[in-house]
């Protein structure tokens, strides 16, 4: 913590500094000894040999070692930061060049390449990492905090003009992979992300079974439809509903726990819920899952080549993209609903109690609030946005089975949350968007493939630099992206005189 | 003369198997501040606690206003009007002073917020200054007095404090009593005091009992258990 004397470390390339860089490549080796240096693996009788890697650990113990020595480099902390900023500007450059030299219409260039680069820009000149007091400095406060004033609905304009510019600009078949891959994935996890946020950034209870009620949405969309052939509009409150009382039988047994024991239940939960989509096959049909669910209609007319289609009817070309730019306003209505209703609740009794819960169950209790209704309530209102989320999965796919639904589902939605910061909505859409949208970038990253030989797949990585990512996070950004917690007012008490005690002290 | 707001009378109170109040009787009226004392460990908290339901009292009663509260859940009694300030404050500490105190009058369905905090920002000036900050990172003394101002916000028929003296300077533990006997004054707010400050709780109380392992061993006027030898020789010299 702090600035640190200089002294206090040994001075870079001492003795010590060099021992100490010896011993942490020692640990280092040993460590990974079992994982890099030996390696089972079949050979042509089908038979495990035991390989040894010996070369590949050499490499890791001296990247730990450069890696310590290099850590007391003086100023190593500013050098770091400034590296990573030329990194982030090359690639801006980088997309840039890609925009340049891309085969896109001349519009679709014009545009993409200002818009890209006036944000980026934008982006870069207030994230430079300027030693504070220097006047630049002030400017960038300044500018940040014009930024985080506009980009709620700079951001919501966009997400809307987003799926019609990729069209504009690449045609049907090149947008589909932004709308679908990119645009419909990262938004079902801010908006998982966003009902999850409820339970656990705002009420502060530690959910690692969220997925269940996804997977309740999903096959009850799934049932409802195929069997009673409810639409989906119909479908959609009936699966919160479904979710939410979940959520409530759920919350009941877990009432009086908290932290890890809470985590622990709620994971088992989460595995019930899956064994019970895989046994119960006369309803579920097991591990096949249930298919040829109804597909997604504008409001009745389908979205096929047929006369009655949504393409004939609006005197258009047909093309599956307009299936995929409805799912794409779909979910990006139920995400912005899921986080309006976030952000009124917050400011209604309920949401104060859910954080006063979070902060101290015990105060809570003698100030009045009954805390067993209050959680179940939160548990109620994040499972029933899961449902909602579910819901949309399963009209998406047309086909549901328990492999969706697995624990890495959960520990993914988590860690959007905990990576976004606990509480902060648009920390959580940030995440996601990273996280998601990463894995995404890396299928395509056709760059490390000429690096690594042609069987390197490298969204295979994707766990390992999450996990450096988490890492790293915890230790720069301990409290996730945004952590900073807005106060909020209520809605009934906004008389001036609240107004003006609120506009005092400073804090 | 009618019956005490609060009657407490037999009250046992166990932690698993281990027993802290043996057996205790006392009586607050309307309008007194009433203080226990006793040593580290006599059980004044778990008295405090078992009159809010947490934990329950194993046998015995507790009755406030002419009801019987010791099955009550926790909720429920605070919405009968008896708010505490708790032992160790326990304020939210990354929510604004501001938003603490509306904590305090949810029970009332902020139906008087802005009159209540108009009060306690008069009471307590320098909550006002810092109604933006947040509570964790108060001091000590303020966050008492946050703690109070959060309890008071309900609008209570009784106020139970634990220990507002713990852990501040003289001049503030002065301050905060002398607000306390204000209240008292003014508005005839009933006060349960624990204190192991003996000295200050006992010139402020009306009236006093000394705990010692969960049992009352004396009971008197304020002045009258200041001036008695063995509560000078326990409570008061060796310094408070
Ligand atoms: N949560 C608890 N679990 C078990 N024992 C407790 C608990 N709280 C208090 N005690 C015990 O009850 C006795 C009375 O404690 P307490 O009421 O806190 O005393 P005081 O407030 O007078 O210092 C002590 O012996 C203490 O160790
Ligand atoms: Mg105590």
């Amino acid at each position: 913590m702090g600035a640190k004397p200089t002294d206090a470390a040994p001075a870079f390339f001492s003795a010590e500094a060099i021992g100490g860089a010896f011993r942490a490549a020692l640990v280092a080796a040993g460590l990974a000894f079992p994982i890099l240096a030996l390696r089972a693996e079949p050979d042509l009788n089908n038979q495990l040999v035991l390989l040894n890697r010996w070369p590949l650990l050499l490499w890791a113990a001296g990247i730990v070692f450069v890696g310590h020595l290099a850590a007391q480099i003086p100023h190593v902390g500013r050098i770091l930061k400034w590296a990573l900023f030329a990194g982030c500007t090359l690639v801006l450059v980088w997309i840039l060049a890609g925009v340049a030299n891309s085969n896109l219409p001349l519009r679709g260039k014009i545009a993409l390449f200002t818009l890209i680069a006036a944000s980026g820009f934008f982006g870069l000149l207030i994230a430079a990492p300027c030693a504070p007091g220097t006047p630049f400095h002030d400017f960038q406060k300044r500018a940040r905090a014009f930024a985080g004033k506009i980009v709620g609905p700079i951001g919501i304009v966009a997400l809307f003009a987003f799926p019609l510019v990729m069209l504009w600009t690449l045609g049907p078949g090149g947008s589909l992979k932004w709308i679908n891959n990119y645009g419909v994935q990262i938004l079902i996890y801010v908006m998982l992300g966003w009902g999850l946020n409820i339970v656990v950034g705002l009420a502060g209870l530690l959910d690692l079974g969220y997925v269940a009620f996804y997977a309740v949405g999903a096959y009850a969309y799934a049932l409802l439809s195929t069997h009673f052939g409810l639409s989906f509009w119909l479908c959609l409150p009936l699966a919160g509903i479904l979710a939410a009382f979940w959520g409530i039988i759920l919350g009941f047994p877990v009432l009086r726990l908290r932290g890890d024991y809470l985590a622990i239940v709620t994971l088992a939960f989460g595995e019930i819920i899956r064994l019970v989509l895989i046994n119960w096959t006369d309803v579920t049909n097991g591990n096949a899952g249930l298919s040829s669910i109804p597909r997604i209609t504008f409001f009745g007319l389908p979205f096929t080549a047929a006369d009655n289609g949504f393409a004939a009817s609006f005197g258009l070309e047909f093309s599956p993209i307009h299936r995929n730019i409805f799912l794409f306003y779909l979910i990006l209505c139920l995400a912005l609903l899921t986080n309006v209703a976030t952000l009124r609740l917050r400011r209604l009794p309920i949401g104060r109690a859910w954080e006063a819960l979070r902060e101290d169950e015990i105060a809570c209790r003698s100030l009045g609030i009954n805390t067993t209704s209050t959680k179940l309530t939160a548990f109620a209102l994040g499972a029933m946005f899961g449902g909602f989320a579910g819901s949309f999965f399963a009209v998406r796919q047309g086909f549901v089975n328990p492999d969706s639904f697995t624990f890495l589902e959960s520990a993914t939605i988590l860690a959007v949350v905990v990576l976004g910061g606990m509480g902060s909505q648009i920390g959580v859409a940030l995440a996601a968007a990273a996280m998601i949208g990463g894995t995404e970038i890396l299928r395509e990253l056709d760059l490390l493939k000429a690096i690594f030989g042609p069987d390197f797949d490298p969204a295979q990585y994707r766990m390992l630099i999450f996990g450096f990512a988490m890492v790293a996070m915890m230790i720069w950004k301990p409290r996730g992206l945004v952590s900073s917690r807005e106060p909020s007012i209520f809605l009934k008490t906004r008389k001036s005189v609240s107004a003006s005690h609120v506009r005092e002290g400073h804090g | 003369m009618s019956e005490p707001l609060l009657t407490v009378r037999g009250v046992e109170t166990w932690y698993g198997n281990i027993v802290a109040l043996k057996g205790v009787d006392l009586d607050v009226r309307e309008g007194e501040i009433v203080t226990l004392i006793g040593a580290n460990g006599a059980g004044k908290s778990t008295m405090m606690m078992t009159i809010c339901g947490a934990p329950r009292a194993r046998s015995g009663s507790i009755r406030f206003a002419g009801l019987e509260i010791s099955q009550m859940p926790t909720h429920e009694i605070a919405r009968l009007r008896i708010a505490q300030s708790p032992e160790g404050r326990r304020i939210f500490p990354r929510m604004t002073v501001y938003e603490n105190l509306q904590m305090g009058a949810a029970i009332d369905k902020f139906a008087h917020f802005d009159d209540d905090l108009e009060r306690m920002f008069t009471l307590f000036p320098r909550l006002k200054d810092r109604a933006r900050q947040r509570g964790g990172t108060l001091s000590g003394g303020e966050q008492q007095m946050l703690a109070i101002a959060r309890a008071l916000m309900s609008r209570p028929r009784l106020l139970l404090l634990d220990e507002p003296s713990l852990g501040l300077a003289p001049i503030i533990v002065r301050q905060i009593f002398q607000i306390i006997r204000e209240l008292n004054h003014r508005e005839g707010l009933t006060v349960f005091l624990v204190e192991q400050n003996a000295f200050h709780a006992l010139r402020l109380a009306h009236r006093g009992y000394v705990m010692v392992n969960g049992l009352i061993t004396m009971s008197g006027s304020g002045e009258d258990l200041l001036a008695r030898p063995e509560v000078r020789a326990a409570y008061l010299e060796g310094g408070h």
